[in-house]
């Protein structure tokens, strides 16, 4: 029955002059209303033009130093990556950022990710691949490149040590000291040095961390099985390169000075700018850069 | 069939002209015919009177709201008190471990990003079929945080449209469709998700659980166009979410159900709906059966259930309305 209702043609009643005004108004409105939104919606695209929204991404994230558009793509907004970080170094991107609201970025001064989570949580936490999920280790992760911006201003090239907290007694940044507690990141304040001579940046870094602690783990076991080959025990989960380390520079002085050198292991994570005692600090991460970037050119 | 296409078409902005008399059952003419004439104005005034004190915190509101804010706040307390219960935001979020994608924003990340994500089509099946039993556009009413400020500014509308302090403006509703193309296809060419940078519903659900930002000066300028120019203009003549769960509401069991029977088709819960063209059935000769249902544009949120005085309209669910009895 109602199969035959709906061939019938249904009837059309001719519109009185005040409805066709009220539709011609309507559809006027809805014009402009269709150019405001939109317009307003593609004012989104300046801040991106502009270059202003590059900025520090968690590991993983689908970009290349110049070029974020893939990121600003595949990321749906959502924050997981926020929620799983045990350090809180990830943020999310506010209006001013345009098409970027809501992308995560790190501002490393602050707090930089230290990979304390150990297994890239955010990549695991990422719905859409934005964050992808063929980086494996924190080794593999390319988000910048560490410089030495200031080089008059390090403690270790003016063969200074430094006593006490790195960034002051108000700093809330986190950091994760295995010897102090290997679960749970703790205050930086609350975690004072004393150093002859301020090796903060090599010392924090997670990848020479990460080096040194498999460099014991072999010699444990090599000593217990005499067999085993370091690269063989270690794979991929040990960086294989080196990040950072501190050399002897001599400026004919006598002063005993050291001087952090960035090697093609640093992966831009951000924590030698996040600890160097410095005001401000005097290595910092090039967006622009990162080690494959680094070793082509 | 009638009620996909008839629904789409609602969806799309396009008017459904009103049955005529032959594509009108029997039973439903006979009703209309028996009916008295038009009511009186003095009738129609008491009815007025009568439903005036309920239009304010009825029972499916107090439900709505709650769960509104419910859903919310577990969001926010899930991440507050790092119990993994409900992480993310409406967005996208995993819920106990399983993924769930909003299905608009997951399909601006697939037309941008174009590449066909594996979570996202899991998210994407998890959250249609969710919204597929619930009813579809319940989505907004009953969960998008937006909806509720709107709401709220919608009071406000209406107490300085009735001083005459303003005036309503409408639009085509047509132009909810154009919207949904546009930032579809602005999303395939540019490249960026577009639309999430001025959806009030991601802004509003990553405020709530990241903490607020200047982002909510858009929100709140969206507001004060709907209070001050045209009401609930966001929900009814822009927002593509809406459009994407009214096409996912045409397949869904939960609907508001009308009986011409009892109806006085006085008019007042079109005055209340969101929507009000799903609602033209209940226009006198409105109807083409005796039970209709309510198209899948409606965003099930009660207030017409709430405001018959007939109990002309209520809440169904397809096949178990006899159960629920």
């Amino acid at each position: 029955m109602s199969e035959k209702k709906s061939v019938t043609k249904r009837k059309k009643r001719p519109l009185t002059p005040k409805r066709k005004e009220q539709s011609r108004r309507e559809f006027l409105r809805a014009s402009v209303l269709t150019v405001g939104v939109v317009g307003v919606s593609l004012l989104g695209y300046i801040p991106v033009m502009q270059g202003k929204t590059l900025s520090l991404r968690p590991p993983g994230a689908l970009k290349t130093p110049e070029d974020e558009q893939e990121f600003f793509a595949s990321c749906i907004k959502c924050g997981q990556c926020v929620q799983v970080c045990p350090v809180e170094a990830i943020k999310l991107a506010d209006l001013p950022d345009g098409f970027g609201i809501g992308l995560p970025y790190i501002d490393a001064r602050e707090q930089a990710c230290d990979f304390s989570c150990d297994g890239l949580q955010c990549v695991l936490a990422c719905p859409t691949g934005a964050l992808t999920h063929d980086l494996d280790y924190p080794a593999d992760t390319r988000m910048g490149f560490a410089r030495l911006s200031r080089p008059k201003a390090c403690l270790a090239m003016q063969g200074k040590g430094f006593k006490g907290q790195a960034r002051g007694p108000d700093y809330k940044g986190l950091l994760r000291y295995e010897e102090v507690d290997r679960w749970t990141p703790i205050l930086v304040s609350e975690h004072p040095y004393d150093l002859e001579i301020c090796d903060l940046c090599v010392r924090q870094c997670p990848i020479e961390i990460r080096i040194t602690q498999c460099e014991a783990a072999a010699e444990e076991k090599s000593q217990q099985q005499e067999v085993a080959r370091v690269a063989q025990q270690m794979g991929n989960e040990c960086p294989p390169k080196h990040a950072i380390t501190l050399e002897p520079v001599d400026l004919g002085d006598g002063i005993a000075r050291m001087k952090p050198i960035v090697q093609e292991g640093c992966v831009g994570c951000g924590v030698c700018e996040m600890i160097c005692p410095v005001e401000s600090a005097a290595i910092v991460i090039d967006l622009d850069k990162n080690a494959d970037t680094v070793m082509e050119g | 069939m009638r009620y996909i296409k008839d629904s789409l078409l609602q969806v799309f902005g396009y008017k459904i002209p009103r049955p005529s008399k032959d594509q009108q059952s029997p039973e439903v003419r006979a009703i209309y015919e028996g009916k008295m004439g038009k009511l009186s104005k003095a009738d129609l005034e008491a009815l007025h009177i009568e439903h005036k004190g309920s239009t304010f915190f009825k029972k499916w509101q107090k439900r709505r709201w709650a769960t509104l804010i419910i859903v919310n706040l577990l969001f926010v307390a899930s991440f507050y008190f790092d119990v993994q219960l409900v992480e993310g935001s409406l967005t996208g979020a995993r819920v106990v471990g399983f993924h769930f994608a909003d299905l608009n924003s997951a399909l601006q990340v697939a037309l941008a990003y174009k590449h066909i994500v594996l979570n996202l089509v899991i998210g994407m099946v998890t959250v249609f079929v969710m919204w597929m039993l619930l009813g579809g556009r319940t989505f907004c009413s009953w969960v998008c945080p937006y909806h509720l400020l709107s709401e709220l500014a919608e009071y406000l509308h209406l107490w300085l449209a009735k001083k005459k302090i303003i005036k309503n403006r409408t639009f085509s509703r047509k132009v909810r469709s154009v919207f949904y193309v546009i930032f579809a296809l602005l999303a395939l060419v540019t490249g960026y998700t577009v639309f999430e940078t001025i959806s009030p519903t991601g802004i509003l659900s990553r405020a709530l659980i990241y903490g607020p930002g200047i982002a909510l000066v858009w929100v709140g300028l969206l507001l004060l166009f709907e209070v001050f120019y045209s009401r609930r203009a966001w929900c009814r003549y822009v927002c593509p979410i809406g459009v994407t769960y009214g096409m996912v509401g045409v397949f869904s069991p939960v609907r508001v159900k009308y009986n011409a029977e009892a109806c006085h088709h006085e008019g007042d819960c079109r005055k209340v709906c969101l929507v009000p063209h799903v609602l033209d059935l209940t226009i006198r000769n409105g109807a083409a059966e005796v039970n209709q249902d309510v198209a899948s544009d409606c965003t099930r949120c009660g207030m017409c259930v709430d405001i018959c005085p007939t109990d002309s309209l209520t809440f169904e669910v397809k096949g178990l309305s006899k159960m629920l009895k």
